[in-house]
């Protein structure tokens, strides 16, 4: 990874980052939490605090700003996606990508699926 | 980061790490070594014969929707000749099974297999809705469970059918475990770890081919054979218990993913220590007979959960009452034996209308009350005196429930 800039950013370079969008899908109940929509298209700022933004960041913009629903610990535990709910990363298992550290490409395809619900 | 290459066929690349053994595999091998380990779970644990009919209990939910998908690959690609239909119970709550039922539907066309939709109204005389009309809705997953309990083995009996399997995962296993554990209910604990169970009394053989499977490769084994379908919450909340174990077992997987293998094989081990009790691990290690268990199966629960959490005095003395019965029926059962190489069982004990002579049942059974176990059974098992379940005391736990209820039937219903 290349070293990170650490230098403190005005408030005002918001506007300055350029915008990834990404696709993110909820499935196996989970979609339930997010407005009953399973797919949802999303831009983000491509850097947060001048790194690439990850996963993890993904996942609180989510759950800050995506999910209307009120039970957030069906989604968050801890401060970490709630255990039990997988992550694919364009398919393939986000613990093969470097799970909550894996860090956006635009065009990426993020699909949340929950193994909680009834079977 | 470069692509990892999977490590069978080293040319795709890995998009599945496998939780067991951290294997990273391929889309395709991923699904062969999915569909192998559960012939390998078939074949030696014997679960089916030539020209059985098998029915798959169907809820339209992901684990039956793969057992239904891997069973009619496996019972092709290995001509197990088993005769496979789809069965679901309607619990008769409006609007909760439409989207499941139509789920199933589709998967009957999908893999060609005919369904059966069985109603409570028709086994029990009474939908959960008009349960809850009646009794509220405190409680009610109470009757769910007990009435969910029985139905897949009343459908199936309906149908002539002596076989159901479950789409029970080694996740389910692993949490009934733990719980049974944290209940300090090793009987019920060895029951749980069978690969197999049933009872003479409803003549109805369960089993559950997927009970080495992962939840987690179920879920993506779903996903990418991009199987149709259906996620639900039961509308009532789930027993807060098995909530807590299943987090439990979740949290385990995310730091440990063997764990819940582990606590399947702990649980079988545990099982043998049971006094008078069989268990089975995988067949092919030790080829010991399976355990036949009661048919009071505490994995299928009611609204996905065991039992209904009780509120309220009445429904607890009737939750603590059934409770009594069923570890009066653990404590008889335990060491009730067949041989897992079923053959067709004669029918001639059964009567038209399910009743069974009571000596015929049971072909072995424990000196109730083992030293060591502080379970006394407060009666010899037998039938049920109304629809001839297996029952401990005069009637089962569903025609208890339902005696209460059709005291209290609403003039105005029909
Ligand atoms: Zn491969
Ligand atoms: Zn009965």
């Amino acid at each position: 990874m290349a070293s990170i800039d650490t230098t403190p950013r005005k408030a005002a370079d918001d506007s300055d980052i350029p915008n990834i969008s990404i696709q993110v899908e909820f499935s196996g109940g989970l979609e339930m939490l997010f407005s009953s929509q399973r797919r949802h298209s999303l831009s983000l700022p491509a850097t947060e605090q001048g790194t690439p933004i990850t996963i993890a960041s993904l996942i609180n913009h989510l759950c800050n700003h995506t999910m209307k629903d009120t039970r957030k610990e069906l989604f968050i535990l801890d401060d970490h996606l709630r255990p039990g709910i997988l992550v694919l990363i364009n398919d393939a298992d986000w613990e093969l990508e470097g799970e909550e550290a894996y860090e956006l490409q635009n065009g990426d395809n993020i699909l949340f699926v929950s193994t909680l619900h009834g079977g | 980061m470069p692509p990892v290459l999977c490590a069978i066929c080293h040319t795709e690349r890995a998009l599945i790490k496998r939780p067991k053994n951290h294997q990273k595999l391929c889309k395709a091998c991923f699904i062969r070594i999915f569909e192998d380990e559960v012939h390998h779970t078939i074949t030696s644990s014997e679960l089916f014969f030539r020209g059985e009919r098998v029915a798959i209990g169907a809820s339209g939910g992901k684990d039956s929707t793969v057992l239904a998908s891997v069973l009619k690959t496996l019972n092709e690609r290995h001509g197990y000749g088993v005769d496979l239909i789809l069965l679901s119970i309607d619990e008769g709550i409006k609007g909760y099974r439409d989207d499941s039922l139509e789920t199933v539907k589709r998967n009957a066309k999908q893999y060609d297999m005919p369904l059966k939709i069985v109603g409570y109204d028709e086994l029990y005389g009474w939908t959960m809705d008009q349960v809850v009309e009646t009794i509220g809705k405190k409680g009610n997953c109470t009757y769910c469970g007990v009435f969910r309990r029985q139905a897949l083995d009343r459908g199936a009996k309906m149908l002539g059918i002596k076989h159901v399997v479950t789409g029970h995962n080694a996740d389910d296993v692993a949490e009934t475990i733990l719980m049974n554990l944290l209940r300090g209910d090793l009987p019920r604990l060895s029951r749980s770890t069978s690969i197999v169970t049933g009872s003479d009394a409803s003549a109805v053989k369960r089993s559950k081919p997927l009970k080495y499977a992962y939840e987690k490769e179920i879920v993506l084994y779903a996903h990418h054979k991009k199987l149709d379908y259906f996620s639900t919450e039961c509308i009532y909340s789930p027993e807060a218990f098995r909530g807590s174990a299943r987090s439990l077992i979740k949290s385990l997987e995310k730091v440990r993913p063997s764990a819940i293998l582990d606590v399947v094989r702990s649980g079988e081990d545990m099982a043998r220590l049971v006094p008078g009790a069989t268990s089975d691990s995988c067949g092919c290690k030790g080829k010991t007979p399976s355990s036949h268990a009661s048919a009071d199966e505490d994995n299928v629960g009611g609204c996905g959960s065991a039992n209904g959490q009780a509120t309220g005095g009445e429904m607890a003395a009737m939750d603590r009452q059934l409770r009594e019965n069923e570890v009066a029926e653990a404590a008889n059962l335990e060491t009730e034996i067949t041989t897992t190489k079923t053959t067709p069982a004669p029918t001639s004990t059964s009567t038209s209308n399910g009743h069974r002579p009571d000596k015929q049942r049971i072909k072995e059974r424990s000196k109730p009350g083992t030293p060591g176990l502080p379970i006394i059974p407060k009666q010899k098992l037998g039938t049920c005196e109304k629809c001839g379940y297996m029952s401990s005391q005069k009637l089962c736990q569903a025609c208890m429930l339902l005696e209460g209820l059709n005291k209290n039937r609403p003039e105005i219903s029909i």
